[in-house]
This record gives structure tokens, sequence and C-alpha cells, in this order.
């Protein structure tokens, strides 16, 4: 075998070797590898410091909250290992009734069947508000129309809607001379969940022949900036990140047009598509210090999390009631 | 013909035919065949572990849905509040997203394998097979998201006569699964050309043949085995993609068929991982349907199968 | 039997048809066309290869554009993190991979070349069992990831194994994902191996094994070292069923294999794709850049064993 194909794979080999190395030994190892079980009690050290492991694990929505939560109470805590998974609202549910997580994101509320689930395993739980979203609807720049109705929402998005131009939509003035594009996320989603709800007032009705972007919100970004007739819902946070590519259309819920803001979602007059994140921590985990800590930890500095991660704080109002919630559960 | 007999087999060995096993019972011989044997096994553990883990949801799946609606509706909508389950939709897609998948790769890949196994040069294939292995690692998280942002606008530039709308496409999504087991096709594919006797080639390439005829008449035929075990795996692991056809074909599950190019479509695997991940609540029908789906998954990829072995089977027999 | 070990008979065969088609085609054909048909195949022998390698090269492009503001040692030495993504690394996704996949090596290689063995040299073909494990082995390679993902959730992080949540759960489950590549692959390899190797081994006296292990297997290495590395580089670049079984999208402490959570280049990645910020695209890019110079360093050992071995039969 030729020797500067030896030298070669043998170069690559050792800069493996070499990244691995650096892997290994760079960065500081905060934290310890220590029991992970969720039912392990944590203790203090000696100096009144936590330590222990805490397992959150849901929403893919939530995660981007939970994760700089984590980092920050890590920086104070550092002998606390905080894990973040992303198995989704329902799968994350599933692990958290069965006792194997401390933490569940949701983006949705817990439902009957989970909640049997959780109280067959002695576990009870309740929602904590982490966070504010404003469902966005939006569409292409180029497009004239500003405002719509939730009535014309529905009417665009209700279950077997017949409605494909713009200038089918009942009592719109300026509508464009144009197609309607749409683009939704996954129908397994809480996002589909919430707005199913809040628009057509059942959760889960909604048309089918749209275009499905499954995990990917950025998908719709793309999509209806690219086509003059687009129109698609998410999270507020991706329209934050594309505010130049895209347009967020103004909701009437009969008190008139109202723009999507952190402070319209706050005061409760961006409605109906104005949302909550939450948390569910489960009774037990509340009995470990460091658990505790943390969960107070997020209601308190809510507000920069939620900055952080492009989201919309919670009100003085909201974090009095997690605040309170939180110390029921903890007994 | 075998020449496995068991050693222990042959309790009243006949004199006639001489036996190529020892002649006493070598006890570490059938300690080592047994261990080899449960190695074996593990496969059917595993086949097993899986039928188990999908039959009981699919049971209850079907208790609520009526499995004619499941195996022949077309509205396939079991997240919605009107619930409707017919899989057909998804069938098609993944079978669209598979045709067009095996049309990039088979005839890239075999052609490809044919260049590094009868014409390249020995240190020209050395440098390329390797670096076509490697490229198979890329992760499919990378081949979706590099389907969606790249490829899309290009095959919009490169053909715009074609009904584009929206950022997905199952003809670009099947091009970029294609693309991904092209190094699949083509390394087993050159493993099986290269350990093709050397007399075979000799031999003809003596009697005044061409390259190409040498390729295509002796040794594709001589290694025709490895090579459909070659199309075997590709075609395996293009209906089984998850995550490129999740982020470049959507999951809007419309009836496509393969001539429908641009249009977006939900394929079984991308519906089983997008509901698994999302938010449904575990325990639902709509949750089951995850399993009802793996189960047909699994059917069909058996019956594919079953059908491959004994096409092998006749290709082989032609030879001997 | 692979019709080049098909014995006498088989070769024969193939050798006359060989001779034939050579042989009209020397006599038949015309001189020019069928020099201009031999120059027109090999031109489209090339153009395949140039289509597979530009296609795969300008994937590698993208991602390296696309990385290119985040690529610097930071990382691979910095964790993860949400607050601060322009200082992130992958330095706890690095370790989980390479944990994780060095577990998959450990298991596939024993069981998977264990398996060929069995199926090419000590089985029975003609009982029906052993047909049944080939069709079962057959038909699991293509069986999606996610559904080895809701099998190890089942089976191995619960049920009988129990194992939690770690790294070894999951070495565990994509093993068995990948296990028949491995399988399919050696049973190619070793079915290439010419019968008159193993038939003189055995006439000298060596027993079944000892000719396997003697000289079957050496001879079958580069087709086995094919199928290993092709089976990880699958493995290394699964994100659902490691999604299912555990793997978390967070977490700053370097993994071990019995405990703790871990998490692996592609869920990482997988994750921050999914973030509107324009810099987690970016870092998600350059994370395919990090998982290509991993996978490139444990196969490259793989590679020069296997260029070691090949020879021309």
């Amino acid at each position: 075998m030729s020797k500067s194909l030896t030298k070669l794979l043998a170069a690559l080999f050792a800069a493996g070797i070499l990244a691995f190395g650096l892997a290994a030994c760079g960065g500081d190892d905060d934290g310890d590898n220590g029991a992970t079980t969720a039912g392990a009690t944590g203790e203090s050290g000696s100096e009144g410091e936590l330590t222990g492991t805490i397992r959150i694990d849901g929403s893919s929505t939530v995660a981007p909250l939970s994760e700089p939560a984590a980092e920050l109470f890590m920086e104070e805590n550092p002998d606390v290992t905080v894990t973040v998974g992303t198995s989704g609202t329902g799968g994350g549910f599933e692990k958290f009734c069965a006792g194997e997580t401390d933490i569940s994101d949701a983006s949705r509320q817990i439902d009957e069947d989970e909640e049997g689930a959780c109280a067959q395993n002695g576990i009870e739980t309740e929602e904590v508000a982490v966070a504010n979203d404003a469902l966005t609807v939006v569409a292409n720049p180029e497009n004239p129309v500003t405002c719509l109705t939730v009535d014309q929402l529905a009417q665009v998005w209700g279950p077997g809607s017949q409605v494909n131009e713009w200038g089918q939509i009942q009592g719109l003035q300026d509508a464009p001379d144009a197609e309607l594009a749409l683009y939704g996320p996954g129908t397994d989603s809480g996002t589909f969940d919430y707005f199913t709800e809040a628009v057509i007032g059942e959760e889960g009705a909604q048309r089918t022949d749209y275009n499905n972007v499954g995990e990917d919100d950025n998908a719709t970004v793309t999509g209806v900036s690219g086509t003059e007739g687009g129109m698609g819902y998410f999270g507020y946070s991706f329209f934050v990140e594309n505010e130049g590519t895209l347009k967020a259309l103004e909701i009437d819920n009969g008190q008139g047009c109202v723009a999507p803001s952190p402070e319209a979602t706050q005061d409760g007059s961006y409605a109906p598509l104005g949302r909550q994140l939450f948390i569910y921590p489960s009774n037990e985990a509340l009995q470990r210090p460091e658990v505790l800590a943390f969960i107070e930890f997020y209601i308190e500095n809510a507000t920069e999390i939620a900055e952080a991660a492009g989201f919309i704080g919670l009100t003085d109002k909201q974090k009095a009631t997690a605040q309170r919630t939180v110390d029921g559960l903890a007994g | 013909m075998s020449i496995s007999e068991d050693a222990a087999g042959g309790g009243a060995g006949s004199i006639a035919r001489p036996r190529l096993e020892a002649s006493s019972p070598r006890y570490g011989e059938k300690l080592i065949r047994a261990l080899l044997g449960l190695c074996a096994l593990v496969s059917v553990a595993t086949t097993l572990a899986i039928v188990i883990s999908l039959l009981v949801p699919t049971i209850g799946f079907f208790g609520e849905v009526p499995f004619v609606d499941f195996l022949f509706g077309t509205d396939w909508a079991p997240t919605f509040a009107d619930a409707t389950f017919g899989v057909l939709p998804i069938v098609i897609g993944t079978l669209t997203v598979t045709f067009w998948a095996l049309v990039v790769a088979i005839p890239v890949g075999l052609l490809s394998a044919i260049y590094l196994a009868e014409y390249a040069p020995s240190r020209v294939r050395r440098t390329i097979k390797p670096v076509l292995e490697v490229l198979e690692g890329v992760p499919t998280v990378a081949i979706g998201l590099f389907a969606l942002y790249f490829l899309r606008p290009l095959f919009e530039d490169v053909l715009p006569f074609l009904p584009w709308s929206g950022p997905f496409s199952v003809g670009v999504a099947g091009f970029a699964v294609g693309l991904m087991i092209v190094p699949l096709v083509a390394s087993v594919a050159d493993d099986a050309m290269r350990a093709v006797p050397s007399g075979l080639r000799q031999g003809a390439y003596a009697l005044g043949a061409g390259k190409m005829t040498v390729s295509l008449r002796v040794v594709l035929p001589a290694a025709i085995s490895g090579v459909v075990a070659a199309f075997v795996l590709a075609t395996s692991r293009a209906i089984g993609e998850t995550m490129v056809v999740l982020l470049a074909a959507g999951a809007t599950p419309q009836m496509t068929f393969p001539w429908q190019v641009t249009e977006s479509v939900q394929t079984m695997t991308a519906f089983i991982g997008t509901t698994a991940t999302g938010d449904i609540a575990t325990g639902t029908i709509t949750y089951d349907t995850i399993f009802a789906v793996g189960a047909l998954l699994f059917v069909m990829t058996l019956i594919m199968n079953m059908f491959a072995i004994r096409l092998v089977r006749r290709f082989r027999e032609v030879y001997e | 039997m692979s019709p080049v070990s098909g014995g006498p008979a088989g070769r024969t065969r193939l050798a006359t048809a060989g001779a034939r088609a050579a042989t009209v085609g020397a006599l038949a054909g015309n001189g020019r066309r069928d020099r201009f048909a031999g120059a027109a195949f090999l031109a489209l022998l090339l153009l395949a290869l140039t289509v597979a390698l530009t296609g795969l090269a300008s994937l590698l492009i993208w991602a390296a554009i696309e990385g290119a503001p985040r690529l610097n040692i930071g990382l691979f030495t910095e964790g993860p993190s949400s607050l601060s993504p322009e200082t992130a690394g992958y330095r706890t996704a690095i370790l989980g991979t390479v944990y994780v996949i060095g577990g998959v090596i450990a298991l596939i290689v024993p069981l998977g070349v264990g398996a060929a063995v069995y199926l090419e040299q000590f089985a029975d073909r003609s009982r029906w069992w052993n047909r049944f494990i080939e069709l079962n082995i057959q038909n699991l390679a293509g069986v999606p990831s996610i559904v080895f993902g809701i099998l190890g959730l089942a089976f191995i992080v619960r049920g009988p194994f129990s194992l939690g949540f770690v790294a070894a759960a999951a070495s565990m489950t994509l093993a068995l994902l990948v296990l028949p590549t491995v399988i399919l692959a050696s049973r190619e390899a070793i079915r290439a191996v010419p019968p008159s190797i193993s038939e003189g081994s055995m006439a000298l006296g060596a027993t079944r094994w000892q000719t396997v292990r003697r000289q079957v297997l050496p001879a079958a290495l580069p087709g086995i070292l094919t199928g290993v590395i092709l089976a990880v580089a699958r493995a290394i670049g699964e994100a659902a069923p490691l999604l299912m079984v555990g793997a978390v999208t967070f977490v700053t402490v370097d993994p071990s294999f019995f405990e703790g959570g871990y998490s692996t280049l592609p869920v990482q990645i997988y994750n921050y794709a999914t973030r509107p910020q324009e810099v987690f695209q970016v870092l998600a890019a350059a994370g395919v850049i990090v998982m290509l110079v991993v996978l490139l360093a444990m196969n490259s050992f793989a590679i020069w064993l296997r260029n070691r071995y090949e020879r021309e039969w």
C-alpha cells in the first residue's frame, strides 16, 4: 500500500485522537457523574451547597427555556448537574409519570390520561407557567393585508375550508390577487393544538390540505417569505428572528387589531393567540432541595430566561401564581 | 453442495463417502458452533422483540379502527379532531421517495462500483473508496438540511419548467436519499466484483474480449449475488430513512406518485418520527398509530425481502 | 452457494458463458463500433463516479461554508450553551458519540462476524430454521431506525435489561440496528473466499473452526471491514432512535457508560437546526464538520487495515 496513503491515514487517525483528547481534557468538568435515578435524595454539601442531578425532558418548544435556566443555575451551583432532553411533550410525560424524570417541559397542558398514569405511580404534579408566547400569524411582506379577524382566520384554516385565494376571504379589504399558500406546524405539536383550539374552537380541527412543515418551523419562514400568497403560523421567537423577511398580521378579537408583542401578550390584549408555556415538576422531586431551588430560580429569573430564548417573560402576577403552586406541591 | 455435516450427526456412518470432518467428536468445535449459532440467534431475538413491542398496541389500535379502513383508506389525518386513518397516502409517499432514491442510487452506485473494481488503477481506487465510505457517515440531519436549503433551490434553477411550490419536494428528497446510499451500493458491489477470481477475467481477456464485455458479461454475472445484496441493502435503507424525508419532503400526507416530483409528501417513517417525538400523549389511539404504521412497514419489508431472496436464488440457478 | 464457489460445475459454466460472450463479441462485432462502445461505457462510468463524488462533495462544501464562522478549537473543547451559542461547543456530544459508537463496534464485530460465520460455514442450508434466520436478518436491515428506538425503550432502557437512560443502552440499540449490515457484508465476504482454500485446509486435517479462523476469516477480512465501516457510518448519524432511548440534548457533564445523561452529535445538531436563531444554524453546520472528523478518525484504522489485507485471487 502506498506510503503517502498510509501517512495520510495515520495523520487522520492522529487528528481524530487529538480531537478526542481535546474534547476529553479540554473544558472543565463541572458537576458530577453521580446517581441519575429521579428518586435519589440530594444532599447539601458542607457549606450549604447543593448537589445532585436534575433530569428534565419534554417539549422541544420549551427546551430553549429550560436550557438557559439550567446553565444559569449551574453557574451559581456548580455541584448540581441538570440535563435537558427533547422527547416531545407526550414522550416527556410518559417518562415523567414513570418516575424517570424530575421535571417535564410541556407546550400544552397535561391531559387526563397522563394525569391518570401519574396518579397510578403516586406522582402528583401541577402546571407551572414559565413564559408567555404569542402565536404569530405571518404573511409575505408584499401582501397589503395587515389585519385579520379571528373569524376570518377560522374561515381560512377551518376543517373542510374551500378558501383557496385571498380574495375569497369574506370581509377582507385590499386582499391581494394571489393564491393562498398555507404553512403550518406538525399536527403533533402543541402549537397546532393551541391554534386550532383558540381559533376554531376545537383542538385538532383544521383543514388538511396545507403545507405541513413537520418539525422545522424554519421551513415556514422559507415558504411564506418566498410565496406572495403565503400564510403561516408559529411561535413568537421564529417571527422575531425573521422580522426582515416576514410580516406579522394583527389579530382582531372583537376589540380592534392587535399586533403581537411582549406587552400585548402580557396584558392579554393579543387574544386569543397568547399562550403560556409550562413545566411540570413532580412532588417527589420537589422534596429534594436542589430541585426546589432550581424551580424557584427558574420562576424568579423567568424574564431573563425568556428573553434569552426569544420568548416573552412572565408578569409579576403570573410569577406569584407559579410560586404558590410550587409551594403547594413541595408541601 | 454443503460439506457441513456435523460430526456428531452421522451416527450410523456409511463407509462410501469420505468425510472431511475429524474422526473424533471435538467438543471444542461443538461449543464454538453453538456460540456462533447464538450470535445468529440474536437477530431472531431482535425480530421477536420488535414484533412484541409492536404487536400489543397494534392490536389495541385495530380494536378501534377497522382494518380495511386503515389499509385502503386514502385520507391520513390521525392527529386531527376528525381523525381518519387511511394509510395509503403515506405508503405511496414512502414508495415514491424510494423509487426516486433507487433511480439515482442504483445506476450511479453500480457504475461507480464497476469503475472502481475493473477500471480504476489501484491507487485511485484506494483513495476514492474510503472517501465514498466516509461520506456515507454524514449525518442524515445534514443531508436533510442540505436538500432543503441547497438542492431544492438548485433544482428549481435547473428545471424551471416543473410546477415548483413551497420548500418541500418528494423528488428532491428522493434524490438526496439516493445520493446518500450511493456509497453503500458502490462499496458492497465493488467488494463483490473484486472477489471474482481473476482466472475468469484473464481467460476472457485472453480470448480478445474488451473491458466492457468482461465487466458486463463475465464479472458482473459472477458477482451477482453480492450485487443484488447491495441493491437489497440500498432499498431497505431507502425505505427506512427517516430524517432526510422528515426535513426535505415535508409532512403533508397526500397521494403523491413518482411523476409528481414537486409535491410535498409524508412517508411512513417521517410520520413515525414526528409523532414519536412530538407532543401527542402516549397511550392514545393517535399515538398507537405509530405502532400500526411500524407494523405495516415491517410487513412490507418482509414481503419485499422474501421476493428478493427468491429472485437471487433464481439468478444463482442460472449460473450453477 | 455463490456462483463463483458453486463447485466445478458452476465455475465451468461461468467460464463457458464468458468465453462465449468474448468470442461472439470478437467475431460478430464491428471492431470500431466496439471500441467506441467501450469508450462510451468508460465515459458513462466516469460520469457516474463524478456525480457521486460531486454530489457528496457539494454537501461537505455547503456545510463547510455555512459553518465556517464557527470553526475553531472551542468547538471541540467547549460544552453546549444556549445562552452564549457563539462560544458553545460540542465537547460532551463528541465524547458521547465516541462512547456510544465504541460500544457499538464492540458489539457488532463479534456478533456480526460470528453470525455470518455460522450461516456460511456451519449451518445446514436445507434446514428451515437456518433459512428463517437468513430471512430475518435481511428483513431487519429494512426496519426504520425509529422502530429500534421503540424497541430500545421497551426492552433495553426498561424491561429485561433495565439499563436506564445511559450510553450503554444507546450502544445496544444502535448495535441491533446496524448488525444486519455487518452480517450481510461479512457473509458476502466469506462466500467469496474460494472453496479450494477451505477444502484444502480441511484436507490437511484442520477442523472447520481452525480453517475458518486461520484461512477464511483473514481472507474475508476486507469485506468484513467494509461492513463494519458502513455500519459505523450509519450508526454515527442516527438521531431519532436515540431521542427515544433517552439521549438528552443538553448536558454539560462528560458522559460515562453506565450512568448519567449523554448526548451525541447528530442529536445536538438536530436540536440546533430547528432553532430560529441564525447563530444556531451556523453552529449546526459546524457540527457536521465535527462529525466528519470524528467519523474519519474512527474509520481510518479500519480503512488502513482493509487496504493492508486486500488481495486478488
